[in-house]
């Protein structure tokens, strides 16, 4: 089957694929970088005692910008044929807010 | 004819579903994963409401030294990383050093289990902070351990398929069990930026 | 090829052959079977309750006893018995209607099958060594962590077991639908039955995660020590109930969806009408799912979460009778005007229609936050989910059962003796129920062991005792059905109902890889379009070529029997540590095996497939 015309395109398929994935593997990079500056950043705030009150809010929303980088770069939700993960984790997410929302409202004591 | 997805060489560009099998295995393991969000949030949840429930122990700001946490999370961070480059390079279908990036990954997990054991013990012996102390400590150790057993899970698994395709390369068979075996570890770093938000940050934060 | 093996093969090949089965249709009758099994352990227990209560200050049973009794009827029926049975009906038709040759995930779906199993035994084995859960079936912490003996720790460990088969079977029924389905069936061609089964699983996916965590929660508590629960330590006693119902509401809704989803198919099939308002009940089954997920703590209102909770969770609980009112006047529209014929499975449907409206109602009224003061914990809730739960989950089971059973086994139930079925069963049901909820406004309190004379009480917990009875005759005469059909063996074609669906396009039972070439599906109700525009047989969507099976596997029952052991070792500690070493031995060991030796199937060759028949119905 693999007669010369198709090997030529095939490797011409190729390298065009691992331009693409080597371009995507940039990306990755700098989003690990970013992740390491946000953990910094969290770290940071903890250790030099901001006032609390700024602190708590922003380090949960450093927390969620990492995981949507994980999310959509690393585990690659941003690629097609990720409709039905997306479906699924959102789902979960919504279960495990209001699962975490009951959990520190209204356990009476 | 079956016997064709054990072929190593020429593969499509998304190895992990081309067949049939692999796209199965690629969704399935996508929604176990949304069904251990909820299973994390429960523990999260019954953390945070028992967080301030020392009853007379150890309470968070006491025992959690920051600099262990933070090298544990930059250890974990990176290993997200190595095995992104993993990945990167199934698709290129360079399987050596798909296996050398996993192999750094594995170190880079290792590394991490160890200074997890190491804080449990320190906690235990340093502090007589077990897992019978108080209700927090029971929630401490049953959240952060069952992120650990993860861990461990994900470890043997990888090490597992690393020794099985030694010899016989990446094919379509085995392609999407390394993928879903990446994800798996993206996802318990998922569950760690949140452990160390939640348990150790806010813990020192009160 | 095993079809014809199977006919003169003794015992033991016939036990290896269902051990080692991953065939979805093998495997609904393991569920039947387990399921079945169940069901009458949890009707036995019922008996013993009602029987327990027949006059005042009863001493048939201990007060102990009874505790036992009635936890392990709660739990039974819900776990080992209404679940699998819903997962019998959906292993032996969700791939069929989809036109799928098997599950996405046959190893798995064989797993979820065992590990229930093993769990359902390891549940029951607490009769014979020294009592069983006493908890209630909610296991209320601190009442759970503190009951003596190992009752609870039975509970916990063996459903705990059987939750993590469950989960299993729902991510598979997932990936089945949304990657199997024929070329052609659309998301919006599926069969109501396949939708709801789908959006069942959806909610076991997210609500038994809450069930895994508050189960380990209970288990360290009682055999490690832990806190969890235990105000002198700092526990909260609050946090199980929420763990258990963020669960256990959705839990409901994964019983009855599957149900509502059975009368969906019964009703156009016998009312000879295509279903009123498919879309609508699409739309009402997610929206129901959706607000399952937002209404556990209407179980809590007198907890104590103050009043914008409780107003909240009432406000959404109340929110939820609108979808469920869509469904039920669908089903109103699709009778209206039809061609009704009075079999079996369309007795129950029009049983259950107002018997669930009943339920519905009552669980309007509970939802009302200050009203649930008065009801709560009394027979006026028993009599509420029985209402819901029989008249809809069970009505569902049976109306499935009768209806599919041809596709199962190739044979047709008596109509005659499904019919006396249905009547006694119907009526002594009413009986039972209908008066509990007069027990309950009249004071009295669910789960007591016994009550007293002259608290005009008596009469009506007679009648309901005698009403019991009727649903234990009425079930007996089902059993006795199932033999003498079986033992018949008369075959019926692939069609007898003349029904709409594409299950029913395909001979009874069908062959082993189902489809012979894929389906193609040209619309709703496929093979009623084709009886009315075609030649009444669905479309081959490719020639006939080889076809792939999965491998049989004794590795699903190697993992779960190693759980089973396990669990033993973890309760009862001391020497009987080295059962847990052995049993997560055999559990991981055999999951590494699975992970290391190749599995890639076989095929079915072209040649072979020419032999047998053309693979349609007749």
């Amino acid at each position: 089957m693999a007669d010369h015309t198709n090997s030529v395109e095939n490797s011409e398929k190729h390298e065009f694929y691992k331009k693409k994935h080597r371009e995507q593997m940039k990306h990755q990079v700098v989003t690990f970088v970013m992740m390491i500056a946000f953990t910094l950043i969290a770290f940071g705030l903890v250790i030099a005692e901001v006032s609390a009150m700024f602190t708590i809010p922003i380090i949960l929303v450093l927390a969620a910008v990492q995981v949507l980088f994980q999310l959509y770069y690393f585990m690659h939700m941003n690629e097609e044929g990720h409709q039905w993960p997306a479906v699924m984790i959102y789902s979960g997410i919504f279960a495990a807010v209001l699962t975490i929302l009951a959990l520190t409202t209204i356990t009476w004591w | 004819m079956a016997e064709d997805v054990l072929k190593s060489g020429d593969l499509p560009e998304n190895p992990e579903r081309a067949t049939l099998e692999g796209r199965n295995k690629f969704m399935g393991f996508w929604f176990f994963l949304g069904g251990e969000t909820v299973l994390f949030a429960s523990l999260f949840g019954t953390f945070l409401a028992l967080r301030n429930s020392n009853a007379g122990g150890p309470a968070a700001e006491d025992i959690f030294g920051l600099g262990l946490v933070f090298i544990m999370t930059v250890l974990l961070l990176t290993s997200s990383l190595t095995s992104v480059y993993a990945m990167y390079h199934m698709k290129n279908n360079d399987f050596k050093k798909m296996q050398l990036w996993l192999g750094i990954t594995v170190v880079l997990g290792l590394g991490f289990l160890g200074m997890e054991i190491y804080e449990f013990y320190h906690y235990v012996h340093g502090y007589e902070f077990g897992f019978t102390t108080s209700a927090f400590s029971s929630a401490f150790y049953t959240l952060v351990g069952f992120h650990g057993a993860h861990v461990a899970f994900g470890l043997s698994w990888f090490v597992a398929l690393m020794i099985r395709n030694a010899k016989r390369g990446l094919n379509l068979y085995n392609a999407p069990k390394f993928y879903i075996g990446s994800l798996y570890w993206h996802f318990i770093d998922v569950v760690w930026v949140f452990i160390f938000t939640v348990v150790y940050l806010l813990g020192k934060v009160g | 090829m095993s079809t014809t093996a199977n006919q003169k093969a003794g015992i033991g090949s016939v036990l290896w052959d269902y051990l080692t089965t991953v065939d979805h249709k093998k495997i609904a009758i393991l569920y039947l079977i387990g399921g079945m099994f169940f069901f009458l352990v949890g009707g036995l227990q019922a008996m013993l309750i009602r029987i327990q209560l027949i006059v005042p200050e009863n001493e048939f049973l201990s007060a102990q006893f009874y505790n036992e009794v009635l936890t392990m009827h709660g739990t039974t029926m819900i776990f080992l018995a209404a679940m699998p049975l819903l997962f019998a009906l959906m292993n032996a038709v969700l791939p069929l209607q989809i036109g799928a040759r098997d599950v996405a995930f046959p190893f798995v779906n064989a797993l979820g099958f065992w590990l229930f199993f093993f769990g359902g035994i390891f549940l029951n084995i607490s009769w014979f060594t020294g009592g069983a859960p006493d908890a209630g079936w909610t296991a209320y912490a601190p009442l759970s962590v503190f009951s003596e003996g190992h009752g609870v720790d039975y509970y916990s460990i063996g459903l705990q077991i059987a939750g993590f088969g469950t989960l299993m079977a729902g991510i598979n029924f997932l990936v089945t639908v949304i990657n199997m389905r024929a070329p052609g069936m659309t998301y919006m061609r599926m069969p109501l039955f396949t939708w709801t089964s789908f959006i069942a699983s959806v909610l076991i996916l997210f609500a038994f995660p809450a069930l895994t965590v508050g189960l380990f929660l209970l288990t360290f508590d009682r055999l490690f020590g832990a806190n969890f629960f235990n105000p002198d330590m700092g526990g909260n006693a609050i946090i199980w109930e929420h763990l258990f119902w963020i669960f256990g509401h959705p839990e409901v809704y994964i019983l009855i969806l599957p149900a509502f989803g059975v009368f969906s198919e019964v009703i156009p099939a016998f009312a000879k009408k295509r279903l009123f308002g498919y879309s609508s009940m699409v739309f009402a089954t997610i929206l129901i799912a959706f607000l399952g997920f937002m209404v556990w703590a209407h179980h809590m209102f007198t907890v104590g979460l103050g009043p914008i909770a409780n107003s909240i969770f009432a406000v959404a609980t109340m929110a939820i009778a609108v979808p469920t009112g869509i469904k039920i006047f669908n089903w109103l529209f699709t009778l209206w005007g039809g061609q009704i014929r009075m079999t079996s499975p369309m007795v129950f449907a029009l049983g259950f229609i107002p018997t669930f409206t009943i339920g519905g109602m009552t669980g309007v009224m509970l939802a009302s936050a200050a009203a649930d003061f008065q009801y709560h914990d009394s027979y006026f809730v028993v009599a509420h989910f029985h209402y819901v739960i029989v008249g809809g989950v069970v009505l569902g089971i049976f109306a499935g059962l009768i209806y599919w059973w041809p596709k199962m086994f190739g044979t047709l139930l008596n109509e005659k003796l499904n019919h006396w079925f249905f009547w006694l069963f119907f009526i002594g049901f009413h009986l039972t129920f209908f008066l509990q909820h007069f027990l309950g406004l009249m004071g009295m309190p669910r789960r007591y062991w016994t009550y007293l004379e002259g608290q005009n009480l008596d009469l009506f917990n007679l009648i309901s005792t005698i009403g019991a009875f009727f649903m234990a005759v009425g079930t007996l005469v089902f059993l006795y059905n199932v033999v003498k059909t079986q033992m018949k063996g008369e075959k019926v074609s692939g069609d007898p109902w003349d029904a709409r669906t594409l299950e029913w396009s395909i001979p009874s039972p069908p062959p082993f890889y189902n489809f012979k070439q894929e389906p193609l599906v040209r619309g709703l109700d496929p093979l009623w379009i084709e009886k009315m525009q075609g030649n009444g047989k669905i479309q081959p969507a490719e020639p006939l070529g080889d076809i792939h099976m999965p491998n049989r596997s004794l590795t699903p029952f190697m993992i779960s029997l190693g759980l089973f052991i396990a669990g033993f070792g973890i309760m009862y500690q001391g020497g009987m540590w080295v059962l847990a070493g052995i049993g997560f031995a055999t559990t991981l060991g055999s999951m590494l095996y699975r992970s290391l030796k190749d599995d890639i199937g076989y095929h079915v060759h072209k040649e072979e497939l020419e032999e047998e028949g053309d693979g349609s119905n007749g």
